[in-house]
């Protein structure tokens, strides 16, 4: 075998991840999308493999091959890695969905640093200075995703509060930690040593762990996409230390697609893309909670509530987490399908960061088998809204406060909301009067075309349709 | 207490205090009833039925004699003097137009709640009668039209030839002009609507009917609920306007009302002429001075050229079975406010607005006006239309981004001049996985982006390649070979992980 077979195959297998995305962003070549990516890795595999186990020859000059033992312990290593993830892959609950992802994530970062790390002891007495920054700079990256990434899934699964995390001068903390690793860097690059690498690994690790720790749970979508493109950048950093192109190839895509991902999300939520990346955004000021007369809510019933979506002639339903955390949107379906099947229109009606996970609405939509066709998106329908009959509010909250675009001085002033009050009427399932995430009061709830419908957003749907 | 409910005595009054629906609550409140003979007759509710929810039939004099009294129209002097002294009367009294009438209340040492001084908030919603009348008023001036109008309200094509829907105008965009454009839109004519309060068109358009706006620079701002008098710049623009919709239209339905004054004049004697024969235009403010040149209260009148003018004042009295139901509600939700205990014993409390508002007359007082009201969130609304621009971002001056822009090219040369070439090499493959990152997901659909992230997760795993790598040498060490392995395991775990739960996301979705 020589190496130019190997590199062959990682440039096919560098064009199927090409496209395997390109696939991925429409729905009529998504799946076959993904089978690039499959086909990709495969051929990628296998040529990597066959090259640890046999000999290799490069320019006509014969390299020992791994050790015998070699393809039994990978073989025995992907065997149990796969079943694993093939395990949790398929036992998932699609609400479940953002924290099996920041886990997979963490995984990512793990082997980040655990390739620098061996790259550091297999060259460790004939490394050159930009060998040892370039594994330097993979580490940090793949300690920074593997913290992150932890912290973001254990927010995410309610193991841990979705509070932000405040700790005072946390930027400066931030600044200085990265000051040092700068310093290490160099530090290593002139003299190496293990201490060095030993300190800068705690150091990232924790610095992950506090980015995310100050970032509160509404926010997770775009900590979900970043750390998405950080685990691509600590792939691309490890291809640069071990000369491998297809490393950098798949980094560089993921990490650039990622990054353009949480770009949408931020301009979704009118927040600066920077501070983002800097992690600990907007959670610098206090959350005004200042105590004001909105006036009262008017409750309804769910026999009501049928009524008023028999006699409606469109409907449009936004859904946001309660919806997911409630596991509605399989009676959020049937209650579509009967609508339907009796005249009246009805589509759904997403915000950009509704859920906890960029599309995290569609997924559980999907999901539940509502046809991905009438589920539009927050710019398709909030024109429509003047035109709507009935709206019916699921488990969202900030993402249709009007307080957005009315009250300058509201916390999320000036992030794009889903227009709902211009419906005729609108019904919001809640459970409570609590706030949502941002920690507002809903000026919504207190309109005169707003009904609410308290109670578990399940439960309540299920009335509704007994009521139908 | 007894809470009495008389016959009504105008002629042409149809309408009774309460019904025997009413009449159940009010005895659930702790009250003791009775009806005089025949009092429900008129509305379709006979004395039995009275009688089987518990109430007593009694004579005239016995149902004035009571502690409490409940009818619809003012009283007459005898009625007065048949009532006991200190007693309640709940009617409507017009407070404003009737200052001798309220003095005679007064003189019999009475207190008076009157249902048409309901201040208007929302609160009291529920005992506005002046709504509930409204309402029904504006339902039976389109049935009055229809009656008087000689073809169909709705468009139709026939065998025997294509017929245009009829055009309507209403005019005052309150309860009654809505319930009145409503009505018509039901019946299928083509309905415009206009108001002095221009926020209200899109409560108009809500009920179907196109708004048609008086286009002047001054705004009209309510803030006691109730449209007031306008200017003479106004009157002149909305002059022209109502010009313009007498010769267009069909039917025109007039509802301005200005509390306490002489209904507006808003169609002249012009404009009467200038409408087709067979026209009708019903003026709902016909007791009150009319909106209408010509119109005669309580009269259908005829003009030379075939206009009909109906002036009917008793527009609810004709449907008097559900004009007396929300009266008696009406009624019944008052005697709530006023029954905090529910042991049928009234306590006035004057602190409360509402209360406060609708006793015009009390132990023997004039009490009208009351203090005003503000309820009117006026101040406060005309801040919201003001849309928060999103926040504007700093923009670097064009020769500022390009020297930034050049110091790092320059920056990045430098760095290139002193690096290895194979570094390059990479370096090179490395920007354009970027750039073709950026754009290759450039358009992907929203609904996409989980499935995507879960496949670039997937495809994060060919970090499994730096793991083989370590494996390569024969010579492997120990510390190597298990950081190796150890990476293998947890990349495989994204690779398979990833790339199935992509194929289970993509699975569910289907087009309709």
């Amino acid at each position: 075998m020589t190496t130019t077979l190997v590199t062959g195959a990682y440039i096919i297998a560098g064009l199927c991840f090409i496209l395997a995305l390109a696939g991925l962003s429409k729905h009529e070549t998504a799946k076959r999308g993904n089978l690039f990516g499959m086909i990709g890795m495969g051929l990628a595999l296998v040529f990597i493999i066959l090259a640890t186990v046999l000999k290799t020859t490069t320019d006509g000059v014969e390299s020992s091959g791994g050790p015998s033992w070699a393809i039994i312990a990978i073989l025995a290593a992907m065997a149990v890695g796969a079943a694993f993830g093939v395990w949790k892959a398929l036992k998932v609950e699609m609400t479940g969905m953002p924290e099996l992802i920041a886990l997979f994530h963490s995984f990512v970062g793990l082997t980040a640093v655990l390739v620098g790390w061996g790259a550091y002891f297999e060259n460790i007495d004939h490394a050159t200075g930009l060998h040892n920054g370039e594994l330097f700079v993979g580490v940090f990256i793949g300690a920074v995703t593997f913290t992150g990434s932890i912290i973001a899934y254990l927010k995410l699964s309610g193991k841990m509060k979705s509070k932000p995390l405040v700790i005072p001068y946390h930027n400066v903390i931030n600044l200085a930690a990265l000051v040092v690793i700068v310093g290490l860097a160099v530090w290593f690059v002139l003299a190496p040593a293990l201490w060095l690498l030993v300190i800068m690994t705690i150091i990232s690790l924790l610095l992950g762990l506090h980015l995310v720790a100050s970032i509160g749970g509404g926010d997770m979508p775009v900590v979900v996409s970043m750390l998405n493109s950080y685990s691509g950048w600590a792939a691309a950093a490890a291809g640069f230390t071990l000369n491998n192109d297809l490393l950098i190839i798949t980094g560089a895509l993921v990490g650039s697609s990622g990054a353009y991902l949480s770009l949408i999300m931020c301009r979704a939520m009118n927040r600066s893309f920077f501070s983002v990346i800097a992690g600990g955004f907007g959670s610098d000021g206090a959350v005004s909670g200042e105590e004001k007369d909105y006036g009262e809510y008017r409750e309804t019933t769910a026999p009501e509530v049928a009524t008023m979506l028999k006699n409606a002639g469109s409907v449009v339903i936004t859904p946001g987490y309660g919806m997911a955390t409630s596991q509605a949107q399989g009676v959020v379906a049937d209650l579509t399908a009967k609508l339907r099947a009796q005249g009246v229109e009805v589509r759904f009606g997403i915000h950009p960061v509704a859920g906890r996970l960029p599309g995290h609405m569609n997924v559980l939509l999907a999901e539940a088998r509502v046809p991905y066709d009438i589920v539009l998106e927050m710019d398709e329908i909030n024109e429509d809204f003047a035109e709507t009959d009935v709206v019916l509010v699921i488990g969202a909250n900030d993402t249709v406060n009007p307080a957005a675009m009315e009250d300058p001085h509201s916390p999320i002033a000036g992030m794009p909301v889903l227009e709902v009050w211009n419906a005729n009427t609108v019904v919001v399932f809640k459970r409570s009067m609590n706030t949502g995430y941002a920690g507002v009061q809903n000026p919504l709830f207190f309109k005169d075309n707003t009904v609410m419908l308290f109670g578990d957003a399940k439960q309540r749907v299920e009335d509704i349709i007994s009521a139908l | 207490m007894r809470i009495g409910i008389p016959m009504e005595s105008a002629p042409a009054e149809t309408r009774v205090a309460a019904t025997p629906k009413t009449v159940a609550q009010l005895i659930k409140l702790g009250y003791e009833v009775v009806v005089e003979q025949g009092a429900g007759t008129k509305a379709s509710y006979p004395d039995a039925e009275y009688i089987g929810v518990g109430a007593e039939i009694v004579g005239r004099a016995t149902a004035w004699a009571a502690d409490v009294v409940s009818k619809i129209n003012p009283p007459t002097d005898p009625e007065i003097t048949a009532m006991s002294q200190g007693a309640t009367l709940i009617a409507l009294v017009a407070a404003p137009r009737s200052p001798e009438l309220l003095a005679r209340l007064a003189d019999k040492g009475l207190t008076v709640l009157a249902m048409d001084s309901v201040p208007r908030i929302s609160r009291a919603q529920s005992m506005d009668v002046l709504s509930s009348m409204a309402n029904i008023g504006g339902y039976r001036a389109v049935i009055e039209a229809a009656n008087e109008f000689g073809s169909f309200f709705t468009g139709q094509v026939t065998a025997a030839g294509k017929v245009p829907p009829a055009r309507v105008f209403v005019s005052g965009a309150g309860v009654a002009g809505l319930a009145a454009i409503g009505t018509a839109r039901s019946l299928g004519a083509i309905v415009h609507a206009t108001d002095i309060r221009p926020e209200v068109a899109e409560q108009v358009e809500s009920m179907g009917a196109d708004f048609v706006a008086v286009t002047v620079e001054e705004q009209q701002q309510s803030t006691d609920g109730y449209a007031k008098e306008a200017s003479a710049d106004y009157a002149a623009a909305a002059a022209k306007m109502y010009a313009e919709q007498a010769k267009a239209n069909d039917i025109i339905i007039t509802t301005a009302l200005i509390p306490g004054k002489p209904a507006p004049r808003l169609i002249t004697e012009e404009m009467v002429a200038s409408m087709k024969p067979g026209s009708v235009l019903v003026d709902m403010a016909a007791g009150t001075g009319g909106n209408v040149a010509g119109s005669v209260a309580d009269k259908l009148v005829v003009t030379s050229n075939g206009v009909k003018i109906i002036g009917y004042t008793d527009l609810p009295s004709r449907l008097p079975t559900q004009a007396s139901q929300l009266f008696g509600t009406n009624v019944v939700n008052l005697m709530k406010l006023v029954t905090p205990h529910k042991d049928g014993e009234m306590v006035l409390d004057m602190n409360d607005q509402v209360q406060r508002g609708m006793t015009v007359v009390g132990q023997g007082q004039v009490m009208w006006p009351p203090p005003p009201v503000q309820v009117s969130v006026a101040p406060a609304a005309a801040a919201v239309p003001a849309v928060v621009e999103p926040r504007e971002k700093k923009k670097m001056s064009p020769a500022l981004t390009w020297g930034v822009l050049g110091v790092c090219a320059l920056a990045l040369l430098a760095l290139f001049w002193v690096s290895p070439s194979d570094l390059l090499g990479h370096f090179l493959v490395f920007m354009l996985a970027v750039v073709v990152g950026y754009y290759v997901i450039g358009n992907v659909n929203h609904a996409l982006h989980t499935p995507l992230m879960s496949v670039t997760n997937a495809i994060s795993g060919i970090i499994i390649v730096g793991s083989l790598v370590g494996l390569q040498s024969a010579s492997v060490s120990v510390t190597v070979a298990v950081l190796s392995i150890v990476g293998i395991l947890l990349a495989s775990i994204n690779i398979f992980g990833g790339f199935t739960v992509t194929q289970r996301m993509l699975a569910m979705f289907r087009r309709a």
